[in-house]
């Protein structure tokens, strides 16, 4: 068998920067200048920069929603962060034309050999651009488009437009609407008709420079009957200050289409991760978003599938760890639109030392629908005496044709449990991180092979000194 | 211009009536009347409940805000034989007392025996003359803290009676004492208070129901009860929700239990246009047992909101939360529950449980089953679910002869059973099992 390519999630693989200069640079702020500087350096189309200029305004005026959220939110100093860097390189197609430290720095996590390896295409980002973008000449041959979102705009404007904002609307949250005002990067991705891609697509996701916040803007269309699994890693260096990712990932499966997006995000614990996440099911189409938190200081992510056609199918499988200083505050949101549509929820998270992790969920099944259901199961960990987890799910069901059921349990380790390992050998930190492995075992097995591995050797080195 | 006019002709947004009732309560406890006031005050400062309040998710705010048209009671009542007649629903009581908007109608004492025992039942006016430094103790120490902090403030501005029970250490009552509270006034506003202390090693169980003279009648009702279980005691407390179809009722509950205590509450849901409720259980000492029950029953375009708060404060304690719900026609539900283990309650067992059994295309639930816990060492779990009969079950009973509809009954009695025998005293079994069954079948 050939050797699987690993993923990089140990933090410390991430924690190096290189001193990049930068030709272009929206400065530290943000105004409707700021905005006019990315639109001309992308050379974007009028309309687009109103779009930005509109949710700009959006942003400006929705509440920073700390009635329910963390109060950690008032800690991000919108008017300290850098929103646009970029080297103003095109995305190179060859891994030669990659600028040195660029090169450099996508070498130390890996890419290209991932690339060699396995993967259908990949797609990388430092900062604000896209640095370098490939996929299998076969792909493109059948019309498969894997671009970033500038290119994607300027050269399939009639796919991009009739989809871009139509998922995630600019005023879905206060977050969507700083991404829609000044996103950039970000992958476009439009499967054809039938096309089912046998490798997965992949993209890695960098921030480089201090204060410097990350917006970029995904979207994947898969058109009727065809087949897509997406893959994104991210990470970025341990620097002193504050850094922000605050993305938009719209998904559309068309008729009978299937999307499966995976993520495992690693970011830094100073990063806030504010993601929007939502896809698009029509007939017959499943969405599924595999989702595993790692890094940042805080994230808040509930990827969402709205089931828009009858007999679409949603699902959310979801770990997340916390640590020390973390908040990691998921979930899901499953908005059945049609009839006979199901979903599922599946989340797992262990909270280590002062570690929060919290489970928000939204399922709603509106009035005169018939044959829906949904599933959702939320198990918590908690390892040590000062860890901390919450649930917060609202269920909202109307007439007599749909069922829901939710549960959810916290528990930890059982004193048996270890007990009985270190009795046949093991010391006491290997046997934690056995039992812990064993909690998220389910779900990690729904990961693709190279990378429930690492994400299996990730929770070991986690685990690493919190007993006791 | 009239005299003086009586607190039952102004409305709640009269700026006088605070002044107006409290001249005409010839109510003078000192420490019971700075309450009072310091309460209008926060009623009148607190803002109304917004939508952005996480505690009114859900929530039909719209009836909440327009107490204008609602005005106090008169202070005093005639003879009401009917009314009496009407308040008999249990045989086997050990006390009973009427209130009627307010104003006690009748009360049977306790027995000879109980009262040597010590045993206070009696009306919150009477206890307040007579029993002051135990009362003071207590009343308003606790609060639900769930969203209703201005309504609440309203209730104890305008109380003007309720009820004590205490029960003094190692005293067991046997049979259950009861209250019946009657809304009667025309566009009424009642502020029903109840205050039940159970001493250490106590055991007693009180039952009330609530209920409007007249079911076309529309009332606003802001009621709380506290419950207090000393170390070891075994309290038991029912409410019987059944006021007009047209009433907003508020219950804003408390349930605080020290050491190896075993308290239990069941709140039965049949009346009022949009009932709110909030209920806190805490448990402030160690292998304590605390359970709380509810079973809804909505029809028609009603409405229950039930805010809920198990709160882990002492180690080693267990709590168990089960909320039904069966909702027929238009009916909207919302159980918004929260169970909250604070970071010494290691040892904790915490359970929340809602149901929602949809009878009808146009009902909605919405469930909102929280958990934060602070703690590692626990065991907690919440659970909804929310469906329909299940049709195999009645394709089981159709096998058999027995028709759909009949089928389809019997499985919804016995969905309710479940909540219904928590009730433990037999005749109150029967009593509310009746009261259920007819609301369903009417």
């Amino acid at each position: 068998m050939s050797s699987t390519p690993d993923i990089q999630v140990d933090r410390d693989t991430g924690n190096f920067h290189y001193d990049t200069t930068y030709e272009f640079d929206a400065g530290v702020g943000l105004n409707e200048e700021t905005i006019n500087y990315i639109s001309k350096v992308k050379e974007e189309p009028e309309w687009m920069r109103e779009f930005r200029l509109k949710a700009l305004a959006t942003f400006n005026k929705k509440a920073t929603p700390t009635h329910w959220a963390s109060k950690d939110l008032e800690n991000i100093h919108y008017d300290k962060i850098r929103y646009y860097l970029s080297k103003g390189q095109r995305p190179s197609r060859s891994w030669d034309d990659v600028p040195d430290d660029v090169k450099n720095t996508f070498e130390r996590l890996g890419i290209p050999e991932k690339e060699r390896a396995y993967l259908a295409g990949v797609e990388a980002q430092f900062d604000s651009e896209a640095s370098y973008s490939n996929m299998k000449e076969e792909l493109s041959k059948e019309g498969v488009i894997f671009v970033g979102s500038t290119e994607g705009l300027k050269e399939h404007p009639e796919i991009f437009r009739k989809w871009f904002g139509k998922v995630i609307p600019t005023g879905d949250n206060k977050f969507s609407a700083l991404n829609s005002a000044v996103f950039s990067g970000g992958s476009f991705i439009y499967i054809p008709k039938g096309v089912k891609l046998k490798q997965p697509l992949q993209a890695y996701f960098r921030i480089n420079a201090e204060n410097f916040g990350q917006f970029e803007r995904t979207l994947i269309i898969a058109d009727e009957g065809s087949e897509v699994t997406y893959m994104e890693g991210c990470t970025a260096p341990k620097f002193e200050t504050t850094t922000l990712h605050s993305a938009v990932v719209e998904l559309v499966a068309l008729k009978g289409a299937k999307i499966q997006y995976i993520t495992v995000q690693n970011w830094s614990a100073n990063v806030f991760n504010l993601v929007t996440k939502r896809g698009l099911a029509m007939e017959d189409a499943e969405i599924r978003w595999i989702d595993c938190n790692i890094g940042s200081r805080l994230t808040m992510k509930y990827p969402g599938v709205v089931m828009r056609g009858e007999g679409a199918r949603g699902e959310v499988l979801s770990i997340a760890l916390a640590h020390d200083g973390q908040h990691q505050d998921t979930g899901a949101k499953m908005v059945h639109a049609a009839d006979r549509t199901t979903s599922n929820i599946i989340s797992k998270s262990i909270s280590i030392g002062k570690g929060r992790s919290t489970y928000r969920g939204v399922v709603a099944m509106p009035r005169h629908l018939k044959g829906c259901k949904n599933n959702t199961e939320c198990d918590a960990l908690l390892i040590n005496q000062h860890s901390r987890t919450d649930t917060y799910p609202a269920i909202t069901v109307k007439g007599n044709q749909n069922t829901v059921q939710h549960e959810a349990s916290v528990s930890k380790v059982s004193a048996e449990q270890i007990f009985y390992m270190m009795q046949r050998g093991l010391d006491e930190g290997e046997a934690m991180s056995l039992a812990v492995n064993g909690f998220v075992n389910d779900l990690i097995r729904e990961f693709p092979m190279e990378y429930s591995v690492e994400l299996k050797r990730l929770i070991e080195l986690e685990m690493e000194g919190s007993v006791g | 211009m009239s005299n003086t006019l009586s607190a039952g002709e102004l409305n709640l947004d009269s700026p006088d009536l605070y002044k107006v009732q409290q001249s005409q309560s010839g109510f003078d406890v000192d420490w019971f009347q700075a309450k009072q006031a310091e309460a209008w005050k926060t009623w009148l400062e607190t803002p109304m409940p917004q939508r952005t309040d996480e505690r009114w998710r859900f929530a039909s705010l719209k009836q909440v805000r327009e107490l204008g048209r609602f005005q106090p009671s008169e202070f005093g009542v005639a003879e009401q034989p009917e009314l009496l007649e009407r308040s008999a629903l249990l045989q086997k009581t050990a006390g009973r007392i009427v209130l009627l908007d307010d104003n006690l109608v009748v009360q049977d004492p306790i027995s000879a025996e109980l009262a040597s025992k010590g045993v206070i039942f009696t009306t919150l006016t009477d206890a307040i003359a007579r029993h002051p430094d135990l009362v003071r103790e207590y009343f308003m120490q606790q609060s639900p803290e769930l969203g209703s902090e201005k309504f609440e403030a309203l209730h104890v501005a305008l109380l003007r009676n309720g009820v004590f029970l205490y029960v003094p250490d190692g005293v067991t009552v046997e049979e259950p004492l009861v209250v019946y509270n009657w809304a009667g006034k025309e566009g009424g506003a009642i502020f029903p208070h109840t205050l039940f202390v159970a001493g250490k090693g106590s055991k007693a169980s009180l039952v009330e129901f609530q209920q409007s003279v007249s079911p076309d009648s529309e009332h606003l009702v802001i009621a709380n009860a506290h419950l207090y279980a000393a170390d070891d005691a075994q309290p038991s407390h029912s409410i019987i929700q059944n006021w007009s179809p047209q009433a907003l009722s508020f219950q804003l509950n408390t349930s605080n239990a020290q050491s190896r205590t075993n308290a239990k509450s069941v709140t039965i849901n049949l009346g009022s246009s949009l009932a709110r409720q909030e209920i806190h259980g805490r448990i402030f000492g160690s292998e304590s047992n605390v359970e709380l029950y509810s079973l809804n029953v909505p029809r028609g375009e009603q409405e229950v909101d039930q805010r809920t708060l198990q709160t882990h404060i002492g180690p080693n304690s267990r709590s168990d939360l089960l909320f039904k719900n069966a909702l027929m026609d238009k009916s909207r539900t919302v159980f918004s529950g929260l169970i909250i283990v604070e970071e010494g309650a290691q040892q904790t067992d915490a359970y929340q449980t809602n149901n929602n059994l949809m009878l009808s295309e146009e009902a909605e639930s919405n469930s909102l089953p929280g958990l934060e816990i602070g703690a590692n060492d626990v065991k907690c779990s919440h659970g909804a679910t929310t469906g329909r009969i299940d049709e195999s079950e009645l394709f089981y009973f159709q096998a058999r002869g027995i028709p759909r509809e009949k089928a389809q009954e019997l499985m919804v009695f016995g969905y309710f059973e479940e909540i219904i025998q928590k009730l433990g005293d037999e005749e109150v079994v029967d009593c509310v099992r009746a009261l259920v069954q007819a609301k369903f079948i009417h």
